[in-house]
This record gives C-alpha cells, sequence and structure tokens, in this order.
C-alpha cells in the first residue's frame, strides 16, 4: 500500500512538472497537427482515407510509429536527465522510496502524459464515425496497440536519460535506438534482408520490431504475444534504468 | 542515534573518506569541518543513504542504512549540498509533495507544512516558482524539505553556504534550537559557526578524522592556548627577562611594541595547570604596571590551520 502511495506521489508529481512546462502544450499540439496532416492529407493522396470507400482509422495507425519516434523521445528524455541536472535525484532517491517506486512513478506520469494526448485524437474516431461505419472495435485495439508502443518508446527513453545530464543527448540517443525498433520490421529492411539471410533469421528480427507487433492491433487482432512484447519492453527498459542509477551511486 | 563505524569510500583508487568512525546521540549537534575535498560531503551521502559505503557501516536509529534503508532514511531529514529543489513547482507545490512522500496526509500535511513554512520564514513566496527564488529563499525551501516531517535525526551539508549574515544567523539558531530534541550532523568550513551551534566539532582531512571533541576541546589544541598575553608599560627585553625568571614559563615571545608600552605572550611549560600562570604573572602586578592580561582560550581557525594545512600544499582537490 505504501509502494501504491509513493508511486502515486511521484507520479503526480512529474505529471504536474509536465503541464506547469510549455513543452507538455507545444507536444499536444504538435502531436495533434502531425495525427491530422497524416490521416487526411498524406493519406488521401495516397488515395486511402477519402478514396477508401470505407471508413477507418488506418492511416492514422500507420504513421504513429514514425511521429512516436520524435515525440516520445522528447517527452522522456527530462526524466531522469533534469534530475541529475539539477541535483534533485540526490534528494529524491534520499526521501523514503524505493528507486523502484521512484522509476515506476516517473514512468506512469509520462506514459498517462501520452494516453492523454492519444485521446485527445477523438475527433478523428467522431469523423469516420460521421464519414461511415468503421469498426469501432478495431479502431480501439488499433488505440491500445499504439499507447503500448508508445510505452515501449518512452522506456527505451527512460534507459537514455538515465545515462546523462543532457537532455538532448539523451533524446538523439533514445531516437537512434527506437529507430532500431522501427526499421527491424519497416518492410524495406525485411525485403533487404529476406534477399542474403535465412528466413529464420528475418523473422527472429522482424519480431524484435514495434512496428510487427502494432501491426495486428491494428487489424483489430488482440494478441496476447503482442501486448507480452511490448509489456516486457517495458519492463526490461525499467530494469536496464535501474541497473544505470545504481551505476551512478558507486 | 547515528552511527558511523570504520566508514570508508572510495572513486575508483581515491578514498574520498578513510576509516572514519563516529557517532552523534540525541540533543547533540555536531560540525563536520574541514576543507574542501576533504570528505564531508561524501560522509553525508553515505549516511543519508545515496551513496553505499566501500568499507564500514552506518547505522541511523538503529538502522542499517544498507540493509534496511527506507526505515533509516524516514528518520532522517536531509539538506543536500547546494540545496536542490524542483525548479518547475511552486514553493508550496514543493513543500506539498516532500510531506506526501513522508507519508503525511490531510490535517497531518497542512500542519507540517505551516510549521516549516513558519520556521523558514517562507510565506512571502509560498506561491511563487522555485525557479525564481533567491538563493537564500532557494535554500530555505530546501531546509524546510528536509524538516518537514520532523525528523529525529537532521543532516544538513553547508546549510549556510551562500546566505547573507542575517540568514545565517538565523538558520544558526534554528539548528541550535532543533538541536535540543535532535541529533544533528552538519558541514561548514565557517569556524564561528562551531561556537555558535555545535556542543561537539569533527575536523576531517583528506577523508580522515584528525580531530573531535567540544569546541573548547579543540581550541585548547592551538598552540597558543594556555599562554597568557600581557601589555606592560616597560621595554620589552626588560619584561621578557623578568616573565622568564618565572618557573613556568617556557618561552615569551614579543607581539607588538607601541610607545611606553609593550604586548608579549609567555607560554608555559607542559603540564602547567589553567590560570596557574596568569596567577604567577598577576603577582608581579606590584612591580610592573600592567594594562590588560588574559590567557588564551587558543583559537579554532589555528587548531584547523594547523591540523589540515598539508592539504593546501598536496593540492588536487576537485570539489
Ligand atoms: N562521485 C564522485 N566520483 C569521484 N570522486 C568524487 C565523487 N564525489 C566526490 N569525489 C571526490 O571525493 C573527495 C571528497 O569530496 P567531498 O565529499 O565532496 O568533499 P567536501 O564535501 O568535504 O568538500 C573529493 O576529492 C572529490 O573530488
Ligand atoms: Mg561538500
Amino acid at each position: 500500500m505504501n509502494a501504491l502511495a509513493n508511486i502515486k506521489t511521484i507520479a503526480k508529481r512529474e505529471l504536474n512538472a509536465y503541464f506547469s512546462s510549455p513543452l507538455a502544450y507545444v507536444f499536444i499540439v504538435i502531436f495533434l497537427l502531425l495525427c491530422g496532416f497524416f490521416t487526411f492529407m498524406v493519406g488521401s493522396r495516397m488515395g486511402a482515407f477519402f478514396a477508401h470507400g470505407q471508413a477507418s482509422l488506418d492511416t492514422f495507425f500507420i504513421w504513429q510509429p514514425w511521429f512516436y519516434l520524435f515525440l516520445v523521445p522528447a517527452v522522456g528524455m527530462r526524466l531522469w536527465a533534469e534530475e541529475r541536472r539539477v541535483g534533485t535525484l540526490e534528494l529524491l532517491l534520499t526521501m523514503p522510496v524505493t528507486s523502484w517506486q521512484a522509476i515506476a512513478g516517473k514512468f506512469i506520469a509520462s506514459w498517462v502524459f501520452l494516453g492523454l494526448a492519444l485521446l485527445l485524437t477523438f475527433p478523428l474516431v467522431i469523423t469516420v464515425n460521421y464519414l461511415g461505419s468503421p469498426d469501432n472495435g478495431v479502431i480501439l485495439c488499433g488505440y491500445a496497440g499504439s499507447w503500448l508502443m508508445a510505452g515501449a518508446y518512452l522506456a527505451v527513453s527512460c534507459i537514455t536519460s538515465a545515462m546523462t545530464r543532457a537532455q538532448v543527448v539523451s533524446f538523439i540517443i533514445s531516437l537512434v535506438l527506437c529507430l532500431f525498433l522501427l526499421l527491424a520490421g519497416f518492410s524495406p529492411v525485411i525485403n533487404f534482408l529476406s534477399s542474403w539471410a535465412s528466413p529464420g533469421f528475418v523473422n527472429a528480427v522482424a519480431s524484435c520490431s514495434v512496428i510487427t507487433h502494432f501491426l495486428n492491433f491494428q487489424k483489430g487482432i488482440l494478441d496476447a504475444r503482442d501486448v507480452i512484447f511490448f509489456l516486457s519492453l517495458i519492463v526490461f527498459s525499467l530494469f536496464t534504468t535501474a541497473v544505470i542509477l545504481r551505476g551512478h551511486r558507486k | 542515534m547515528i552511527e558511523v563505524e570504520g566508514l570508508t569510500k572510495r572513486f575508483g583508487n581515491k578514498r574520498a573518506v578513510d576509516d572514519v568512525s563516529f557517532t552523534v546521540a540525541r540533543g547533540e549537534v555536531l560540525g563536520f569541518l574541514g576543507p574542501n575535498g576533504a570528505g564531508k560531503s561524501t560522509t553525508m551521502r553515505v549516511i543519508t543513504g545515496f551513496l553505499p559505503p566501500t568499507e564500514g557501516r552506518v547505522r541511523v536509529g538503529g538502522h542499517d542504512v544498507v540493509e534496511s534503508p527506507i526505515p533509516a532514511r524516514r528518520l532522517i531529514g536531509y539538506l543536500p549540498e547546494n540545496a536542490p529543489a524542483y525548479t518547475d513547482m511552486t514553493v508550496l507545490g514543493f513543500l506539498n509533495f516532500a510531506a506526501e512522500i513522508r507519508g503525511l496526509r490531510r490535517q497531518a500535511k497542512t500542519s507540517a507544512i505551516e510549521r516549516a513554512v513558519g520556521l523558514c520564514f517562507l510565506e512571502p513566496v509560498l506561491h511563487q516558482s522555485v525557479e525564481t527564488l533567491s538563493k537564500g529563499y532557494r535554500h530555505r525551501t530546501c531546509f524546510a524539505q528536509a524538516i518537514i516531517h520532523d525528523p529525529l535525526v537532521l543532516v544538513l551539508d553547508e546549510p549556510t553556504d551562500g546566505l547573507d549574515p542575517n540568514q545565517k544567523h538565523e538558520v544558526r539558531n534554528l539548528i541550535s534550537r532543533m538541536g535540543r530534541s535532535k541529533a544533528i550532523i552538519f558541514s561548514t568550513h565557517i569556524l564561528e559557526e562551531v561556537d555558535a551551534v555545535c556542543t561537539r566539532a569533527i575536523i576531517i582531512d583528506r577523508g580522515k578524522i584528525v580531530a573531535n571533541g567540544t569546541p573548547a576541546e579543540l581550541r585548547r589544541k592551538s598552540p597558543a592556548a594556555g599562554a597568557v598575553t600581557l601589555r606592560v608599560k616597560g621595554a620589552a627585553n626588560v619584561v621578557s627577562a623578568g616573565l622568564s625568571e618565572i618557573p613556568l614559563v617556557a618561552r615569551v615571545t614579543v607581539l607588538e611594541q607601541s610607545g611606553e608600552s609593550v604586548t608579549v605572550r609567555a607560554f608555559p611549560r607542559p603540564g602547567a595547570v589553567d590560570g596557574q600562570l596568569a596567577g604567577a604573572i598577576g603577582a608581579l602586578a606590584r612591580r610592573w604596571q600592567i594594562e590588560q592580561l588574559q590567557t588564551e582560550e587558543g583559537r579554532l581557525d589555528e587548531v584547523f590551520r594547523g591540523l589540515t594545512m598539508s592539504d593546501t600544499a598536496g593540492g588536487g582537490n576537485v570539489q
């Protein structure tokens, strides 16, 4: 009970910190503009949204792994880097909380923040429902997958944020790491790999990618393996964050 | 309340703290003195559980800080060096967070915040962002965070650093007042603070304790301690010769000659009892016209310099 209360207190502080800086609002605006633009404009040129003849949010979800590549590291970069730079890390870690509670609290706060940004795209759902009769189950499943994927990116950003005092460095490294997670399942890369590697190897690489696992969610297939993939990526990354934070205090 | 036993902390090959042992009981205010880079902050970081010790053990209120960190930390209020605070919060928001993380809720929280705000004179800036605070206010905000749960143990790393003289005075008063019911350890390199607030002081140099005692005991280690300084009408050589005849006097130095008077200092032979020498010299008053006579208590800054002098010569200290 105590642990939950501590996590909640830390998460609440962190979430307030987001909204007390302009970064949160800038982030949300950019995210919504990108979503709107890619869903309607880019989507329509590719003949997907309006010309599709059937109402769905496919084009909205297709682009998300790519927006997140830039936006999620920007949300996660300050989590630990800023604490170390300002010196509040010493304060936080000498309070009666375990480092796990601190890591979980901070992660949850930024994940909730990303969830809020995602929820603000609800006008898109209303629009497709107005234009046609989409399968709202598929859309809901897509949203769930999208939030899980954002969580995985975010956990990777936690690692890089714990590695450095400089937010920019954290941003760049986590962008690169997330790019690997993304490209491993990107079809041009897969095609290139299959031209010389064994299918088993190609599958192994592709199964490490967020794209591969997100695809099922987009189709409306809720597979436990995909959920487990994202959750284990999150747990593994947070564990690595704990190891790195401990390393600084040797 | 605080027990430090054989504490050693190494960074790579460097021993920042080297086999340090001491205890602080309730009602004690321990001053932790030492030049920059002596290992004061490192010792405090181990006590508060931020850094693990390389060797030795630290217990706070009976809890080992490594084996049961959370119960130990509950007892501690900590003001880290440079008084860090979350810059993206208001003072009230920050204190609210500190109170909640200490498990205070509702009425208990409100009254804890009120108390800390009152003690640290934070009313005028309560709704101001920490980022825009002056250094003094930011310091006191972090101080308020340390005392918000009325802890039994206070660890204060340079609590008066960067404050103006009035603020220093306030903080010292606060420490001495709280020292009656708590175990307090605070680091400083301002020696007058030791007299003002400490019941005991430790001098640490390059990771090792070089002195541990009450301020009076430490002062007595000063080379001038126990010597008698007097100003007399007369010539320097006559006065020196006269003093040297006293059996208790080991050595006489002339400090100053001005006009008709001369100021000289007589050092006692080892083993002389306090006051004995002054008495013997006072007996000369019939022959000499003594204008002033006093037994030197010794000076902390001399002791400090004597014990830690080697450090400056060695150099190489980063912080
Ligand atoms: N994290 C660290 N890594 C390496 N060396 C350190 C670290 N922290 C402190 N030191 C070194 O340990 C010594 C003691 O430092 P510190 O405890 O900060 O001294 P003080 O607080 O007495 O000025 C210094 O020489 C400092 O350079
Ligand atoms: Mg220090």
